[in-house]
């Protein structure tokens, strides 16, 4: 429970945060809320030879209308993307997703682009952000790409981030005005997802992400289909767990797990009003 | 009008609450300076032959010794927990050549910073050569692998009681099952820690020990045994201790050797577990594989019953290989049962020791006879209240002894059920349930009860010291020795010696915990301390009452017996004379102008005593999840006359908080190599107040005939009515699409199955 040692390097900008990258490339490792990456490193599973703390970065801290398109600082923590009026406007799945994560202290530590960047399959932000088609702002050295949230996750706890680009923006198309519906099964209030889905209508189309069904956050492509082709909530819902591989775990077993997506998938879309 | 009875807020909370208490990793008593921060190495392997080599380890900076069991071959090995455990399952100081579960110690580290404690840790070179891993007690049972060959079999003990011959002979209907009770993690907000010193040379040299105990004396002459001294040379001091749930009574082999090694090393030491550690080594509870058979007539009247428990030890037994014996006395729970037999097995294997858990052996026994009984009445068709009506012992039959040895003391079971049943508005709920099943509704409702009694301060009957000393200002120092961690000692105990003394509560302070302020004593556990320290409290108080009105009888140059103690103006006076009033000050003074007047005395009980109540649990079950929501506990707990409601209810609520947790999230589990599976609280589903619905306790006090205050233990109470209360429901929920039983905790992945297998089995 105590950390190996670590060299720790505070960054209070993207600048500060770029260069102690470029200077410590692979060894280092960004702290930002801390709630995933302290007690990995507690329980020695992860051993950062440099921590790079950007929790002070306040200039990737805000939430922004940018013209039909809401722009989302990566340090923005759960509890303000929960409560802000932009984020509850555009995209309520995302207002809603936040502010189910954790428990108070974790939504007031954690952040936003911290989830993404952890890629844990099981957890409500990158869900909710597959469902809505958001992408993230990537920046390093040879300069800012953008990358589809479906792109971003390459495995578990995986991304297509290389060790000196830092994830600084998450941009989500508006949603406002469109059904959406999130549906999380856990053992307690505090935990992670068992299984989630996150479903979010656009036009005509709906979208439907599933956390903890695989090694990274997935969109539930059979049921997608099924919608597509006319098919209602229950049919389509039956398909959910298609082409997924989730893991067994104390939690639940793989054939549960499958089970919960079918049944969360129907609910989710019957709250979309599908 | 007496304080007794009376909503006094608990008078340590305002520290607890706002500055915090004082454990052992926040002393700074200035004899810590320096101190050697020690670091445990523990086994990763279940079952293994090991060899250490910590030579790498020991020649870092910083690194003060690096001590393995060949260090400490002088050394007698530490005496065994309980008398009873044969001394061949005892354990080493360390890992002798073989170690048997995961966390087990293996080399101990002294580091100058607590820091670098597990840096050190990760360099100490351990070789493992795997031995088949026993974690199964069904596979301990054959001894086809023995951990302990010089025992020549795995069974550390057994108890017996009644006869099989012709148990179910003449019954109508016998039902049996399989059931699992669990083990579970105790889970004490403050993990176990440890700090000594040792002051003076050769044999003047004396110990000074804290740590995080429920039992001060006790841990005191184990330290004393374990290191061949007089108890005398060992100063041992609880502190504030943030719970311990049975786990930490006494103390363990990491705090023995704390002692140890400060001798060897000639400096202070400290040691503080990680969470991880607590989860792996400090000791789980319950772990009994049970099989339970029931039988009777048709018409609902239980006539035998026979309760088989495989009990898993653990590693190295504890506690737990006795508690058995505590599952056997209160097989036949509430019930007057003809004929009853219990069979009972202890055998070891390659998982943590199992320790004394809230209710120890008397939850098991509950849950298996109230899990049998609401079987018995879903075969006859009966409604599971009435059944228990029918089957209750009568309240005019007490004091009885059961058939299995128990001697109840006080009760009325059907006035408790009646109770509960009324407040819950059973009728309601009944109908309730089937308007939802009648309409398809996928949010079932199932109600479950329990009636339970079981024993506290038991079994043998129980002692207890205390001690009264009146200041010479008129204030009052309380000495007991039980050792609060959480109870609030401090408030009840006040307000005893306040009711006869006549002194203001605000005037009494409660000692305890510190070997050298207080004479002799038994901690906390068992629910044994207000019916015995309490008791003894009181007498004590009565009796510096009879020894102050001697005194006063001399200041007044009149007999003690024309001199009476006016508890409103908290002074004496002559029998007719009340104008002329010695206060508790002078009367104090006038004993010893320095010290007070001093009042020791011994309380001891005529017998255990025996609490007992009725639960109704309301749950609703997802039919397509599985998921379990707790809606609702109502509950009597009759532990006799209450002292504090305050406090009682506390006591309640946390109990009934761990029984729920049992029955719907807890389990730690191993894999079938030994590997636990919940070393955290992420892992390990340990509720918080998000999963719990508000508690509605109903009042019912039947006083106990064994001790003056008529009272009884309600520590752990709720753990063992909650838990039975809470799966009867869960099954009660999913009962009409054929379900029969399952297994705690009562998880939704479980009930789906069950829902799924029942339909499977229907077609």
């Amino acid at each position: 429970m105590i950390p190996a040692p670590f060299d720790y390097v505070r960054a209070d900008s993207y600048d500060a945060a770029a260069a102690a990258l470029g200077e410590h490339g692979d060894e280092a490792k960004l702290l930002a809320g801390g709630q995933s990456l302290l007690p990995l490193m507690k329980l020695r599973l992860a051993t950062p030879a440099v921590v790079v703390d950007v929790s002070r970065a306040r200039d990737l801290a805000y939430v922004r209308d940018d013209g039909g398109v809401l722009a989302i600082g990566a340090l923005t923590r759960h509890c303000d993307v929960a409560r802000s009026a932009d984020v509850t406007a555009h995209a309520p799945l995302l207002a809603h997703a936040a502010g189910s994560v954790g428990d108070p202290q974790v939504r007031h530590r954690g952040t936003v682009g911290g989830s993404v960047a952890h890629a844990d399959p099981s957890a409500d932000i990158p869900t909710a952000l597959l469902a809505l088609g958001a992408s993230y702002v990537v920046r390093g050295p040879g300069g800012t790409r953008e990358v589809s949230a479906a792109d971003f996750s390459t495995g578990f706890l995986e991304t297509v981030l290389a060790p000196d680009e830092l994830l600084v923006e998450i941009r989500v198309p508006s949603a406002r005005g469109e059904a959406w519906g999130y549906e999380k099964f856990t053992r307690r209030a505090i935990d992670w997802a068992t299984v989630a889905v996150a479903v979010q209508k656009r036009g005509g189309e709906t979208s439907v992400a599933l956390a903890n069904m695989g090694s990274t956050v997935l969109r539930a492509a059979a049921t997608e289909a099924a919608l597509a082709s006319g098919a209602g909530a229950a049919d389509a819902a039956a398909h959910a767990d298609e082409g997924t591989e989730p893991a067994a775990d104390v939690t639940a077993s793989a054939e549960f797990r499958r089970h919960l997506a079918r049944v969360l998938t129907k609910r989710a879309l019957v709250a979309a009003g599908r | 009008m007496s304080i007794l009875g009376t909503r006094v807020m608990r008078v340590e909370d305002p520290k607890f609450l706002t500055t915090g208490g004082v454990y052992v990793d926040d002393l700074r008593d200035p004899r810590l300076d320096g101190a050697g921060h020690v670091t445990y190495v523990r086994s990763v392997m279940a079952h293994a032959r090991v060899t250490v080599d910590g030579s790498a380890a020991a020649a870092l900076d910083g690194v003060l010794a690096v001590v393995t069991r060949a260090d400490l071959a002088d050394l007698a090995p530490p005496p065994v927990p309980l008398g009873f455990i044969p001394p061949a399952l005892g354990r080493p100081w360390l890992a002798d050549g073989v170690v048997r579960y995961v966390g087990e110690p293996i080399a101990a580290i002294v580091t100058e910073s607590r820091y670098a404690g597990e840096d050190v840790a990760e360099l100490v070179s351990v070789d493992y050569e795997p031995l088949t891993a026993v974690v199964d007690p069904r596979v301990s049972a054959t001894d086809e692998t023995l951990l302990f060959p010089d025992h020549g079999s795995n069974t550390a003990l057994a108890f017996e009681a009644g006869s099989l011959d012709g148990l179910f002979d003449g019954c109508d209907v016998v039902v049996t099952q399989q059931i699992t009770n669990q083990r579970v993690a105790p889970v004490p907000l403050e993990v176990r820690g440890t700090a000594c010193v040792w002051e003076g040379d050769g044999d003047d040299a004396r110990l000074t020990l804290w740590a995080s105990t429920q039992s001060p004396h006790g841990a005191r002459d184990q330290i004393a045994t374990a290191l061949s001294l007089d108890p005398d040379r060992v100063h041992f001091i609880a502190p504030d201790v943030g719970g311990g749930f049975g786990a930490k009574f006494g103390v363990s082999v990491e705090d023995l050797l704390l002692a140890v090694l400060s001798r060897r090393l000639g400096r202070p030491m400290r040691w503080t577990e990680t969470r991880t550690e607590n989860m792996l080594g400090m000791g789980h509870g319950r772990a009994q594989l049970q099989t339970v058979t029931i039988g009777g007539s048709r018409d609902g009247r239980i006539t035998a019953y026979s309760l088989d428990v495989l009990q898993d030890s653990g590693a190295y037994p504890h506690f737990g290989a006795v508690l058995p014996f505590m599952t056997q006395l209160m097989a036949t729970g509430t019930y007057d049962i003809e004929r009853i037999a219990v069979r009972t097995k202890s055998v070891v294997t390659n998982t943590a020791p199992v320790v004394a858990y809230r209710g120890a052996g008397r939850p098991e026994a509950t849950a298996a006879i109230e899990r049998a009984v609401d079987m018995f009445a879903a075969e006859i068709g009966l409604d599971p209240v009435e059944v228990r009506r029918r089957n209750l012992f009568a309240k005019e039959a007490f004091p009885l002894t059961t058939q299995v040895g128990a001697a109840y003391d006080s009760g009325d079971y059907a006035g408790a059920l009646d109770k509960v049943v009324a407040a819950a508005k059973y009728d309601e709920l009944r109908a309730e349930q089937q308007r939802r099943r009648d309409s398809g509704d996928t949010k079932l409702l199932g109600i479950g009860v329990s009636s339970y009694v079981e024993i506290t301060a038991g079994p043998e009957a129980g002692t207890e010291f205390a001690r009264i000393n009146v200041k010479p200002d008129g204030s009052v120092v309380v000495y007991t020795g039980t050792s609060p961690h959480g109870q609030g000692h401090a408030t009840s105990f006040a307000m005893l010696a306040a009711d006869e003394l006549g002194v203001p509560i605000e005037r009494i302070t409660v000692v305890h915990g510190d070997t050298d302020l207080v004479a002799r004593g038994g901690g906390t556990g068992g629910s044994r301390s207000l019916q015995l320290g309490g008791a003894a409290v009181h007498q004590g108080a009565l009796e510096t009452v009879d020894r102050a009105r001697e005194l006063a009888g001399d200041l007044f140059e009149a007999a003690a017996g024309d001199v009476v103690l006016d508890k409103a103006r908290g002074g004496f006076h002559v029998a007719g004379s009340p104008d002329d009033v010695r206060g508790w000050a002078e009367v104090a003074a006038s004993a010893d102008a320095e010290h007070g007047l001093i009042v020791d005395t011994d309380f001891t009980a005529q017998g255990a005593t025996f609490p007992f109540g009725a639960h109704v649990a309301v749950v609703e079950v997802d039919a397509e999840t599985g998921k379990v929501t707790l809606l609702s506990m109502t509950t009597v707990d009759d532990a006799g006359p209450v002292i504090n409601p305050v406090v009682v209810e506390g006591q309640r609520h946390g109990g009934i908080a761990q029984g729920v947790a049992q029955a719907l999230f807890e389990e730690v589990r191993y894999d079938e190599d030994g590997n636990p599976q919940s070393t955290n609280l992420a892992d390990y589903a340990f509720p918080s107040a998000a999963e719990l619905p508000d508690f509605t306790l109903v009042d019912m006090a039947t006083p106990s005939p064994l001790n003056p205050l008529g009272v009884k233990g309600i520590g752990e109470a709720g753990t063992i009515g909650a838990t039975p209360a809470v799966q009867n429901a869960v099954v009660d929920a999913v009962a009409h699409l054929g379900v029969r039983h399952v297994e705690m905790p009562t998880t939704a992945e479980r009930v789906w199955r069950a829902i799924q297998d029942a339909r499977e089995g229907a077609k």
